[in-house]
């Protein structure tokens, strides 16, 4: 008994020094860093910059229509004389929210398969063939398909690109759940006869945050985009609610004479794919231990 | 060689029907009925009741699983409601100017972001890592539909260099006008490759050159290009291969959304267009061959795998 | 003894980039080897050995390893700032290397035809079939059997000692002037170990290629080497001719390693370990680096970097209490 008490003590310390080392390790990341500063300031414009300009992003004006960037309208106004600023940062909040919904959906359930697949491992070969069965259809297509049919809304969005994602996260978690499970700790644990539900909860799942994480911030990126691109195909939160993706469509018509209405929306879509890839590349160098570490 | 071909493909048979039956799932869960969006609006109920016969839809689930197979066992892959014709043969007419492009969007990035992979990992830390990999992130940041809007107003109506839209047919149009109508398109595809593949070969890349065989090959005094070039990239490109399956999957997905901007009368456009017009069987038949293609070029890229590593056997 | 020198270092200083700055890995290093010679390099891992020897062929990373002073005489000229294109005629040419780790040192995708033939294509500018002829003969001259086959095989089908033999052949394709061979069998079984020592012998006899054999085994360099250096935290520490420093090694640490080499003769009991663990090289130590791991530490020790002195016939050590009391044990 003097044994585990000693033992165990010097493993918790060691597990919170190598976290206090990831933080370190982060915060010396320089893309991780600007990622966080990109994602932070545009989250909380999202939040609450539409709280401070005051205006209703729907509200029309027949008097302002096509105002180019100005002091009273920064980034322009639009064929309705809706001011573009308060609809960009209004869009953020659906464009964002729809992002880590997907991020989160897919999270969950992706690490719920992958975790099963990997670990039962009488499950894997049905579950795996149906994961790699839906990324045969291309994710933009199958989410074309899944939002048209539960109809243009943003729920609809996320549903269909978690469906899109979800193989993806699953096939990632499933594989460090593959290299864990021959670990000695944990043949050690179940010799000892603890259950599976204790060892999924205690050691797997831990284990395969890192690789999990990184995804998620990945796919948070490409949520973004593909949100953006569903919503310009007439897929995704209908008008007048204003979204990053259906601010460009309604702009296109007119971005020859008025190239700020597309222009401002699709800058925030970039920024914001861009905030998030820099966040996965530093998450990725630093929880990944394949590779090794920049700055 | 034969082996290996014929081991993988028997391996992807599974998934291969699994894919039939996601594809018949998926257009049975959609809300709504064929047959009233067929019939219209204001169809009699008896006209909708027609058509549902004549769709088959009147019968169980299972039933209609089992037509499906056997008209796929066929090679029946439906008909199109809104266009009249079989979905193979909707699919073949637009098949060139799908494949022109991604035949396009696949010359392009390959060696441009290969190439760029390469130098930023060879010049790790330096600036040309730094601007490589500056431009690589714009590239899987951006959303293409945007630059294509973007890239449309600064190449078409400013400059005047290349039509905004519309595809011009090799054979009829001459490879001129082809080239013209696919160049701009492609290019906006392409920004996305270039991107993702230079990001995939650097990392890829500086993990290879941290290899002793590396070490091995300066030591026969074998020169720096030859070291990065022969041996370092040789072994990267199994990376590179490995990912090829994404890339493909992306240059679908993109060309879709592509084909939407500039017009072009592509699968990807066809696609869009039934699922506007719920024309069920056009989904149904087309996301099928989607599939398909998918699994196959992921068979082919398998057998190009086992090319690239010798260390790959599928015995 | 009156060859002549083939290649020297001198006051050779590595550093390496680590978190807080450059960090020395070896500093002040100096050892020649003379032609047809086999001179030993003795150290415990982290001792600086390896560094030496990847620096003669300035092997290390450019990003994070600097040669911070130092020359490597060699032909006349300095390794070290000769032109790119010389230093690629003496790798591989005049001066080949083998590694420790044959399972990785060897390109995994690549052929072994394709691996032994480059350096000979590079080198002696033949024919691709006259490369591949001679390929064949030099797996047969490092004893692979069925040579002509096994040279289309890739790595992954060969074991660890045919790898290294592999290497070998490599290493001899232009029968270079000096092979510097860096634990060329700690990563093999023991009984493969003494095959690929003795192949390396033979082959020094046939070619007349002077050896620089890196290792942690006194009793490889017992055996083999005519010549010795003892490294210890990056710096030489010793070095002698291989009897002498047999016989009356001066360095404490020396003797300390000596002692620690089992005897099939004695009690196995009286194995002796040296106490402590070899210094981290971020941290500096004042005075001789071994005193804190040293019995004999005297006030001066602690103090006083001690320089490599001469303690008679052609035998150095880097331990003045030692020399001054003229006491070898």
């Amino acid at each position: 008994m003097t044994d585990v008490g000693l033992v165990a003590p010097s493993t918790q310390i060691l597990a919170e020094r190598r976290r206090f080392r990831v933080l370190r390790k982060l915060a010396a990341h320089r893309s991780f860093k600007i990622g966080l500063v990109l994602v932070t300031v545009l989250a909380l414009c999202a939040i609450i910059g539409p709280m401070l300009t005051g205006t209703d992003p729907t509200a029309m004006s027949i008097r302002y229509r096509f105002k180019p960037p100005s002091a009273r309208f920064p980034f322009g106004s639009d064929q309705y004389g809706r001011d573009i600023l308060t609809r960009v940062l209004y869009g953020g909040r659906l464009s964002l929210g729809i992002g880590f919904s997907v991020a989160l959906l897919s999270g969950v359930f992706g690490a719920m398969i992958g975790i099963l697949a990997g670990y039962f491992r009488a499950l894997d070969p049905y579950v795996m063939r149906l994961m790699d069965a839906l990324m045969a259809f291309p994710a933009i297509l199958l989410a074309i398909g899944i939002g048209a049919a539960l109809g243009a809304q943003a729920s609809s969005i996320v549903v269909a690109l978690s469906v899109a994602y979800v193989p993806r996260t699953a096939r990632i978690v499933r594989a460090s759940v593959l290299v864990i499970r021959e670990m000695e700790y944990l043949q050690a644990a179940r010799v000892s006869g603890a259950g599976d539900a204790h060892i999924i909860v205690k050691h797997v799942l831990p284990n395969c945050l890192g690789p999990l994480i990184v995804q998620l911030t990945f796919i948070f990126a490409y949520a973004i985009l593909a949100e953006a691109t569903l919503s310009f195909l007439g897929i995704g939160p209908p008008p007048p609610a204003p979204s990053w993706g259906n601010i460009i469509a309604e702009g296109r018509d007119y971005s020859v004479e008025a190239w700020w209405v597309m222009l401002f929306p699709g800058l925030a879509v970039s920024l914001a794919a861009l905030g998030m890839n820099l966040l996965g590349d530093g998450l990725r160098d630093v929880l990944d231990p394949r590779l090794k570490i920049e700055t | 060689m034969f082996r290996t071909i014929s081991v993988r493909l028997m391996q992807s048979i599974p998934v291969l029907l699994l894919v039939a039956v996601l594809s018949f799932i998926l257009m049975h869960l959609l809300p709504g009925d064929p047959a009233v969006v067929i019939a219209g609006a204001d169809a009699t109920p008896a006209a909708v009741e027609r058509i549902r016969r004549e769709l088959g839809l009147d019968q169980s689930i299972w039933r209609q699983l089992l037509s499906w197979f056997l008209n796929l066992a066929q090679g029946k892959f439906g008909s199109s409601l809104m266009l009249n014709q079989t979905v193979l043969s909707a699919v073949g007419e637009r098949l060139p100017v799908t494949l022109s492009l991604a035949a396009l969007s696949l010359a392009i990035p390959l060696p441009i972001g290969i190439a760029l992979g390469i130098l930023a990992a060879y010049f790790r830390s330096s600036w040309i890592d730094a601007g490589v990999m500056a431009i690589a992130l714009i590239g899987v940041s951006a959303p293409s539909f945007w630059i294509a809007i973007v890239s449309v107003i600064l190449f078409s109506v400013k400059l005047g260099w290349v039509p905004s839209a519309g595809y011009a047919p090799l054979l009829t149009a001459g490879p001129g006008a082809w080239f013209a109508s696919l160049i701009q398109p492609a290019m906006v595809l392409s920004l996305f490759q270039i991107g993702f593949l230079a990001r995939m070969t650097r990392s890829a890349m500086l993990d290879v050159l941290e290899q002793d065989f590396i070490r091995t090959a300066r030591a026969k005094g074998v020169s720096e290009w030859r070291t990065v070039g022969k041996h370092g990239f040789r072994n990267a490109l199994v990376a590179v291969v490995t990912v090829s399956g994404i890339i493909v999957s992306l240059l679908i997905g993109g060309s879709v959304v592509v084909e939407q901007v500039f017009a072009l009368p592509g699968i990807g456009r066809l696609v869009v267009q039934g699922i506007m017009a719920r024309d069920y069987p056009l989904i149904q038949g087309t996301m099928l061959l989607f599939g398909f293609a998918f699994v196959l070029i992921n068979v082919a890229v398998d057998i190009v795998y086992t090319l690239v590593d010798p260390r790959v056997r599928y015995d | 003894m009156a060859q002549q020198t083939l290649l020297s270092v001198e006051n050779l200083t590595v550093q390496f980039r680590g978190d807080a700055g450059w960090v020395n890995a070896v500093e002040g290093v100096d050892f020649a080897v003379r032609a047809g010679e086999c001179l030993g390099i003795v150290g415990e891992s982290g001792s600086g050995k390896s560094v030496s020897a990847l620096s003669i062929l300035k092997l290390h990373g450019r990003a994070n390893t600097r040669y911070a002073s130092g020359t490597i005489r060699y032909g006349g000229h300095d390794l070290l700032t000769v032109s790119q294109r010389r230093l690629r005629q003496v790798r591989g040419g005049e001066i080949a290397m083998i590694f420790q780790d044959p399972m990785s040192s060897l390109n995994p995708v690549l052929s072994i035809a394709d691996q032994i033939m480059e350096p000979l294509r590079q080198h002696q500018g033949l024919s691709a079939r006259a490369a591949r002829r001679r390929a064949v003969e030099l797996l047969e001259m490092v004893r692979i059997s069925d040579a002509s086959r096994r040279i289309d095989d890739y790595p992954h089908r060969l074991s660890g000692g045919m790898r290294q033999r592999v290497m070998i052949a490599i290493a001899v394709a232009c029968r270079p002037k000096l092979l510097i061979a860096d634990e060329p069998t700690t990563a093999l079984d023991v009984t493969i170990q003494s095959q690929i020592l003795e192949l390396l012998r033979e082959l020094q006899r046939e070619i007349g290629m002077s050896v620089i054999l890196i290792t942690h085994d006194l009793g490889v360099v017992a055996e083999f080497a005519q010549r010795v250096v003892v490294m210890y935290a990056g710096r030489v520490v010793e070095s002698a001719a291989v009897p002498a420093l047999f016989e009356r090694p001066v360095h404490p640490y020396t003797e300390g390693l000596i002692r620690a080499v089992p005897d099939p003769d004695a009690d196995v009991s009286r194995l002796a370990t040296i106490p402590g663990n070899i210094p981290d090289p971020s941290t500096p130590i004042a005075g001789c680096r071994f005193n804190p791991r040293c019995s004999e530490a005297v006030k001066s020790c602690r103090t006083e970097p001690p320089a490599l002195a001469d303690a008679g016939a052609g035998h150095f050590a880097r331990c003045p209490p030692r020399i001054a009391a003229g006491r070898t044990a």
